[in-house]
This record gives structure tokens, sequence and C-alpha cells, in this order.
């Protein structure tokens, strides 16, 4: 809620600065003073939890980067080094690694609840695009960043990615050539992916400001999905969301130094210890876990470019969301049928992660007993991904009865009982 | 210009600055396209890696039923001196059927059908003075080692053929190198290469 600046500069510099840069004043307005829904939940400390994530990668990568050599002969030997020798070395790539993972994670819960309570619909629609856009620069950072090691995964991953442009009619061939600098993966490509490894983080950076900006237009939404109305129905950003955010991000913290400390390379691939080998394809290849549900949506078309289309194209109806849910109630609180078609799409999306780690020949436990393997597990599940967005959303908007909803956020948090102004911030 | 001008045109016609607006712009633009290129172009295949190279098997090496992975310009292949079973199992195919049956061989025409003769080194050149073995030349196939769907190199010996079974999304080749089931689209591809001796195959 961009309304009247409340930035009462008290010291004379203070009063210099913002007659010249207000810097302060667009902090202060944003993070100290900034009016929040009081009845944020815990769901809604991932944008926080986020932020943190982003600055914990480019810390760590960039030390990384001091010790890493971008070379087809030293990149598999320099992460080694990294590992055994550089004072801390260990700890810091042991971060980098596991931070992009707990990064993933927080971006799949923040969506999610986005997807729950309805935050991608008006007036919040290039908010949630802009969202859209960080998830894609996230998948290209983690995909490039991949390749460094220069294990077998990173090898055959970025072989396979690479290859999927050339799916593209007449100018896959030339575009996937210029993607390499040569006629496979090799120096050439290791070295640009490293320099746009580098690169993409800062993109992000620069996108997450406008995501900030355009989510303190409308403002946030919250768990009723019913706007602002009165001052009653919000509270300040300071104390009462720094506190809560930074509580949750200490829990996310302890979490991450599990990993970090206790089974680092349990998110990983135990292949990408093994130099690269272009003669050698590993038995078994699959992408991190992250990706694994658009993985098996592209082999759940037995088409090339089909399959290619369509992973894309899972990532692409993302966008055009806002336009697709015709429901005007924006929290599936009050949407007695979207909620459990939403749980479906859910438990659709981690089968699909499942189905993109097995082989796609094996049974389905149990349901492999009827002769259900994993491609035609994974099949079904695509063609619930697409469903919910193309046809359950659009139609449930005409034929589902929305539950009444509360007439205010305070009233949801109160029964309506606060009856003076919300309270001033604690001392 | 001065007021006067301006006056005079009234603001309505076409006037000398309308003429630089659309001049200067277009140059810009023009010229801002132009730079562009470098920019792009810059990540296609530089020079040295464009050279031409050429690589160099001894096929008496190679007992039957052998296969080995060489590498030619900067890729893997697959040589293999199949023995008469394996040659004899590619030939029950129903060439019609296949799921490509183009041969996918530089060393003859485009469109040619994927028959087992077409996709051995029978279609390699002869330098001159050499006289090659055909029935030997039957048995020995070339073929580019990544898999047609995303470039994978198939496991030998796998597969529903026992040839090549790409473990990445599963996609079974037989022992002519074609492409029998999976999401693979074609046939592994056939370099060029000519026999500069009996049992020396040159790929390039
Ligand atoms: C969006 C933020 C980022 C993500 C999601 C990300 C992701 C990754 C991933 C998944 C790896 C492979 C880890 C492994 O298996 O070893 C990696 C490696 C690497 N990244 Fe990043 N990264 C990010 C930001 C950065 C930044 C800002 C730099 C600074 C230059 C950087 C430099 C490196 C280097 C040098 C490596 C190779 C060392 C290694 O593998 O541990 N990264 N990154
Ligand atoms: S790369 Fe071989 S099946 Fe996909």
């Amino acid at each position: 809620m961009s309304g009247p600046s409340t930035y009462d500069p008290k010291t004379g510099i203070e009063r210099w600065l913002d007659s010249r840069l207000p810097i302060i004043r667009l902090g202060y307005d944003s993070f100290v003073d900034f009016p929040t829904p009081k009845n944020l939940n815990y769901w809604y400390t991932f944008g926080g939890i986020l932020t943190v994530c982003l600055m914990i990668q480019i810390l760590t990568g960039i030390v990384l980067a001091m010790h890493y050599v971008p070379h087809v002969d030293y990149a598999f030997a320099s992460i080694e080094r990294i590992d055994r020798d550089v004072n801390f070395g260990w700890l810091l790539r042991n971060i980098h690694a596991v931070g992009a993972s707990m990064f993933f994670l927080a971006v799949y819960l923040h969506i999610f609840r986005g997807l729950y309570y309805g935050s991608y619909k008006a007036p919040r629609e290039v908010l949630w695009i802009l969202g859209v856009v960080i998830y894609l620069l996230m998948m290209a950072a983690a995909f490039l960043g991949y390749v460094l090691p220069w294990g077998q995964m990173s090898f055959w991953g970025a072989t396979v990615i690479t290859e999927l442009f050339g799916a593209i009619p007449l100018v896959g061939g030339p575009i996937t050539e210029w993607l390499w600098g040569g006629f496979a993966v090799g120096n050439t490509t290791l070295n640009r992916f490293f320099s746009l490894h580098y690169l993409i983080p800062f993109l992000i950076a620069g996108v997450v400001g406008l995501h900030v900006w355009a989510l303190h237009v409308p403002g946030n939404n919250n768990p009723t999905g019913i706007s602002v109305k009165t001052s009653n129905d919000t509270l300040p950003f300071h104390p009462y969301y720094t506190v809560k955010d930074g509580f949750a991000i200490a829990v996310f913290l302890v979490i991450f130094a599990a990993f970090v400390f206790y089974a680092p390379d349990v998110l990983g691939h135990a292949d990408n210890y093994i130099e690269a080998d272009p003669l050698v394809t590993p038995a078994h290849i699959v992408p991190e876990w992250y990706l694994l549900p658009f993985y098996a949506i592209l082999r759940a078309v037995p088409d090339k470019l089909g399959g290619v289309i369509l992973m894309f194209g899972a990532i692409g109806v993302l966008f055009i969301l806002p336009w697709l849910d015709t429901s005007k109630v924006r929290s599936m609180r009050y949407r007695p049928m979207a909620k459990w078609f939403f749980v479906g799409f859910l438990i659709a999306c981690l089968g699909l992660g499942w189905a993109g780690a097995e082989l796609p020949d094996n049974p389905v436990p149990i349901l492999g007993a009827v002769g259900i393997d994993f491609l035609f597990f994974g099949r079904v599940l695509t063609l619930y991904y697409f469903a919910y967005f193309l046809v359950i959303l659009p139609v449930l908007g005409f034929v589902e009865k929305p539950k009444e909803r509360p007439a205010s956020i305070d009233a949801a948090v109160t029964g309506g009982k606060s009856a003076a102004p919300a309270a001033a911030p604690a001392e | 210009m001065t007021d006067e001008t301006q006056a005079v045109d009234g603001g309505e016609e076409t006037t000398r600055r309308d003429f630089i607006y659309i001049a200067a712009g277009g140059t810009a633009a023009i010229g801002g396209a132009l730079t562009l290129w470098p920019f792009i172009d810059q990540m296609n295949p530089a020079a040295d890696t464009l050279a031409e190279a050429s690589t160099e098997v001894n096929l008496a090496a190679l007992d039957e039923g052998v296969g080995i992975t060489v590498m030619f310009r900067s890729r893997p292949h697959f040589v293999r001196r199949r023995t008469a079973a394996e040659v004899e199992a590619a030939a029950e195919a129903d060439v019609n059927r296949l799921p490509d049956s183009n041969a996918r061989n530089v060393n003859i025409g485009d469109g040619e059908l994927a028959t087992v003769d077409n996709r051995s080194a029978l279609t390699a050149a002869v330098a001159d003075g050499v006289t090659v073995d055909e029935a030997f030349a039957r048995t020995i196939l070339v073929s580019g080692a990544n898999c047609t769907h995303l470039g994978c190199v198939p496991t030998e010996g796998a597969g529903e053929y026992d040839a090549w079974f790409c473990p990445c999304h599963g996609s079974h080749y037989d022992t002519a190198g074609r492409i029998r089931r999976g999401p693979a689209p074609e046939n592994l591809p056939i370099p060029p290469m000519t026999f500069t001796a009996p049992t020396t195959l040159v790929l390039g």
C-alpha cells in the first residue's frame, strides 16, 4: 500500500539526506511502517526466507568462484581441492550446494501458498508473473551451477538439457551449437556456463526488487483473501512481521544447517563425484530433485518435440494463471470444491517428482500389480497437472458455490470485537 | 529551426525536422541491431573448433562381436564388428515399418532406406588401389554414439534388441543402430568414412 509516507526524519543528517536521496524513507515505508494484514500465518514467512537464501547463494558463490577453475581439465579437481584443501572450503561448498536445494524448497512452499490463497488474482497479476520469472531464472541458475563441478551428472545433465533445444524445427540444430560453442558440450560450454551462472543471481536480485515493488502497491494478500479495508485489519510490518519472519528464518536455518553438517550430499547424486566422461553415460541419469516433476512431464510424451513443448508449457501455463482462474473468491478457505482439487494438484506434483526419479518402465509399487508403470503413472499425473489449470480452475469459477466469507480481516481474526484501532506497536 | 519556420509549417506538413528524427532513429535502430550481432555470434563455434578433424580406426584390432567407442569431431562414435548372427538379426526387420526408415547415412544419398547394408561400412568410400572384403565391410557398423533423443550414450549389449539401450529415457536401438522403440526420433547417424587400407577406416 503505497499510501502517504509516515517517515519523520529526526536528526539533521537524516533531513539533509532525505531531501537529496530519500533512501531511508523508502526503507522505512517499505519495511518498518508498512501496513500488513494482521492475520498472516507462517506460510507468509517464505518471502523473507527466500531473500536470505539468495543472499547466502551470492555470498558463498562469490567466494567459491575465487577457487573454482572453469576448464574441463581442472574444474573437477578444483572442486575436490575446495572440499579438501581450501580453508573451510568444505563448509562453503556444502552451504552453496545444500543452499540450492533449500532455495527451491522455500520457493515451492511460497508458490503453493500463492496458489492456495489466490495471491495471483487481481490486483496482484504482475506480482505473480514476476515471481514466475524469478522461478525460471532460479532453474536456469541451478542448472548452470550444477554443470560447474564437471562430474558425470553435470556433463550428461548439460547434454540432455541443451539437446532439448534441438527439438525445435529448422533452427534447433544451429541453436544447440550456438549454446555449446561447438559440436558437443565441452570446454567452451563450461566457460560460458560459469559466466552465466555468475550473472543470473544478480538478475534475480533485480527482479526481486521489482517483485517487492509490485507487492507494495496492492499490499499483501492474506489467508482470508479478503482485501484490507480499514487500519483495523493491519499491523505495522515492524516489529510484528520482522519478528515473525525472523523466527521462521531461524527455524529454517536450523534445518539448513542440519543438512550442511550431517547430510551434505544426501540431496545430490553420487555419480557427480565421478569426473565427466563424454564416452559413458551413467546408467541412471536424473536431474536434481527440484526439477524431477518437469523431467517426468518431458518423458510422458513419446514424441521429442511434443515432450519439450509440454515441459515448457508446464511453466508457461503459470504465466496466464491469473486469467485462467475465473472465481472471484481468492482464498481456497472459502472454496469448498477448489480446495480438494488443490490437494489433488499438490499430490500430482509430488507424484510427478516420484515418477521423474524412476525409470519409465519400472512398475509403480502396489499399482504395478495391475500393470501400471511409471510412464503411465506420469502420464496420468501430467494430464491432471494441465487439467487443473486449463479445465478445473476455469470451470470451477462458474459451478462452485463459495462459502460465506467474513466481513473483514478484523472480523475473521477477532470476530469483530476489536473496537479500537489496532494497538500501537509494542515498546 | 527558428520559431518562424515552425509558424510557416504550421506543424502539419513534413518538415526537415521530421526527416532528421526518422533518419536518426532509423540509423540508431539499425546500428543497434548490427552491434548486437557480434555479441550473439561470438557464442557460435570458433574457427579452431570448426577446423575439421578426422579420426582413424584400426579395424584389424577388433574381434568379431567387439565394439569400441571413438571420438570424432568432439562426439563419441560407435565402431562395432558384428557377428554374423547380429547382422542377420537386424536384417530380419521390415525396413518399411521401422520408426525411422531413413538410412541417415551421409555416405549415400539422403532418403535411402535404412537397410542393414545401407547402414554398414559397405557404403564407405574406398581409397584408390585399396580392395576391401565386402563380407567384412558388411559386419562393420560405425555410427554416432549420441542417442538421437537428447544425446546420452546408449549402453552396449542391452535393451530389447541386445544392441543398445539408452538409459536416459529408454530408447532401444537394434544391431544396425536403428531406433526401434522409445522417444528417440531417428536412427543413429552414420559419419562420412573412407577405407584407406583393407582394415583401416578413416572418419571424416
Ligand atoms: C540463485 C542463486 C544460485 C543458485 C540456485 C546456485 C546453484 C548452484 C548449484 C546447484 C551448484 C552445484 C553445487 C554442487 O553440486 O557442487 C552451484 C555451483 C557453483 N556456483 Fe552457484 N548458485 C547460485 C548463485 C551463485 C553465485 C552468485 C555465484 C558467484 C559467482 C555462484 C558460483 C558458483 C560456483 C563457483 C560453483 C561451483 C562450485 C561448486 O560446485 O560448489 N553461484 N551453484
Ligand atoms: S537421450 Fe536417449 S532416450 Fe533420451
